[in-house]
């Protein structure tokens, strides 16, 4: 535990002292205030009983966020340890593999979250303007919709560690995470998926879809069913980095 | 005797096609300051990774402390400081923040970090820029930093691979005065290409090539044997024909050759035969032969010689 906590503090230090750090933040912050640039409109005509994060969810903005900033938060992981040689200083500490693993990945995961503090801000201001407010927006969507980034995040958060410790080159984690990631994503849209859709294979695309498991979310819905695709997905992706970290011990 | 801190038996490493260490065998005991010499390609690196647990051997045992390096690796990494190659830091760090790090990494506690940080600022001379970013640092303090972190947990053996790569001359000498106090508390395996290296800093030698070990003694014996009979090189006043006959004439000359200098002065390089130090005679001769006589030395052998030497007497036996 002294250890991942350690580590943990290392990551969040080189995510937060860093100038690659800030600009993320900046650009997360554009895009979410396009975002509300975008909403205001829908909102100003006919009363309506979606939820305010409902709204903010169909809008192109979110993925946009979700897909484009990930992969540049988590290239640097394990590609830049790799490429100065401090990983080699690291691993032969007494350090075990699944402990750096998970510091990388929470020192990540909480960066990413910190970037989506504002959207938190952009639907207090909204609540302020709305007159039917107790209806529009209730902090308990919010904190739900909260809950829906930090699980998907924490999908293409450990997805972006797995491509990131495939590599030294951060250029080629980043394009790896990219490439997995949008087509996961993809996959998630019916539309896009060239196969016929009937009976098993409609069901099977749905389960894996990404944004129908989000949408309920963004409405305020917590479906243990939900809660355990994004996890297992999470999971897995961590399970992949620790076999690559340890494989650099295999004979 | 105790056991030896380290203990190699049979140890190979196969790259994708390619054999980088070769069925080596070596102890090295404790209190001991070894150097492993060898050529860029011979396999140093390699054999230090194994033993600092970050690579697995292909065949082999490697024991350190009694622990072996693929079964017992905590036990194992507690023990080492290890400094590799290029001595990566996280540059973006401060000084003491890194040390601190490290020391926290290694399992000491934060009482005991804070105390050994200082100790270890103070040993290697670190104390006044406690508070730099270690990016900002020059290449001889970079390389204190390194040494810092690899003793700040007072492990029994420190591995430095090439700890001397890059210094200039003063930061040389300190760097190596550095290693040499710590040979007094530490059990110190370090790697270099650099024969004199050896020669100023370590109390045994292994001498690497192409994966395989060519020699392995206390560094006092190697240099009677190996590093010291290097030619003898005389500047005289005489024509070249007379030098030439007189010294093909000698029993104890081996081969000569002569390079004609500014004026008359020829400069003569002699080897003698079996590795017999010709310069004696050379000022006997000199002498009854009233040849004017302005330089008398040594050449040192380089690693090269060291190599073409050794190998050439295995060939012989």
């Amino acid at each position: 535990m002294r250890v991942y906590l350690t580590l943990l503090r290392r990551e969040l230090a080189s995510h937060f002292v860093s100038l690659t750090g800030y600009v993320i933040i900046s650009v997360v912050l554009l895009l979410l205030g396009f975002s509300i640039l975008d909403m205001l409109p829908k909102l100003n005509g006919d009363p309506t009983d979606t939820p305010i994060t409902r709204i903010f969810y169909a809008t192109v903005y979110f993925w946009m966020l979700m897909l484009l900033t990930t992969p540049i938060m988590t290239m640097r992981t394990f590609a830049q340890e790799k490429f100065t040689g401090t990983f080699e200083t690291l691993m032969t500490t007494p350090v075990s593999d699944l402990e750096v693993v998970l510091a990388k990945f929470t020192g990540a995961l909480i960066f990413f979250m910190v970037t989506w503090l504002p959207l938190g801000g952009y639907m207090m201001l909204l609540h302020q303007y709305t007159n039917q407010a107790a209806t529009a927006f209730d902090y308990r969507t919010l904190l739900c919709t909260y809950l829906g980034i930090g699980l998907l995040g924490s999908v293409y958060v450990a997805l972006g560690c797995f491509a990131s410790a495939l590599t030294r080159s951060q250029l080629i984690a980043a394009a790896v995470s990219y490439g997995m990631g949008i087509t996961i994503f993809l996959l998630s849209l019916r539309s896009l998926v060239p196969i016929p859709m009937a009976g098993w294979q409609a069901k099977v695309f749905t389960y894996i879809s990404l944004t129908e498991h989000l949408e309920d979310f963004s409405r305020g819905i917590i479906d243990t069913s939900n809660l355990v695709f994004y996890l297992s997905l999470t999971g897995m992706f961590l399970f992949l980095t620790l076999k690559v970290v340890e494989s650099r011990r295999w004979k | 005797m105790s056991e030896p801190m380290i203990e190699v038996v049979n140890l190979t490493k196969r790259y994708a096609g390619h054999l980088a260490v070769a069925n080596v065998s070596f102890t090295v005991g404790r209190g001991q300051i070894v150097g492993l010499l060898g050529p860029n390609g011979a396999g140093k690196s390699t054999i230090l990774r194994i033993l600092s647990c970050f690579l697995p051997a292909t065949s082999g045992t490697v024991r350190v402390g009694g622990f072996d390096v693929f079964e017992q690796t905590d036990e194992v990494r507690r023990r080492i400081g290890y400094m590799p190659e290029n001595n990566p830091l996280h540059v973006d760090m401060r000084v003491r923040e890194y040390l601190k790090f490290r020391a926290r990494l290694k399992g000491l506690s934060l009482a005991a970090s804070r105390d050994r940080v200082s100790t270890v600022l103070e040993m290697c001379s670190l104390t006044e820029v406690d508070r730099r970013i270690i990016g900002q640092l020059s290449k001889g303090f970079r390389q204190r930093v390194g040494l810092a972190d690899a003793l700040v947990h007072e492990p029994e053996l420190i591995i430095l691979d090439e700890p001397t790569i890059g210094l200039d001359p003063n930061q040389l000498r300190s760097v190596r005065q550095l290693i040499k106090d710590l040979g007094r508390k530490h059990t110190i395996l370090l790697s270099t290409h650099i024969l004199p290296e050896v020669e100023a800093t370590c109390s045994h030698v292994l001498i690497l090539h192409q994966g395989r070990i060519l020699a392995s003694d206390a560094t006092e014996n190697l240099q009677r044997n190996i590093f010291q009979s290097g030619p003898a090189i005389a500047e005289l006043t005489a024509s070249t024909s007379t030098l030439q006959e007189f010294f093909a004439a000698q029993s104890e000359v081996e081969t000569v050759d002569i390079v004609a200098t500014d004026g008359d002065w020829k400069r003569v390089t002699l080897t003698g035969r079996d590795g017999h130090d010709l310069r004696p005679l050379i000022h006997q001769w000199a002498c009854t032969q009233r040849w004017p006589l302005r330089e008398l030395t040594h050449g040192r052998h380089t690693l090269e010689d060291v190599f073409v030497k050794i190998t050439r007497t295995e060939k012989e036996e």
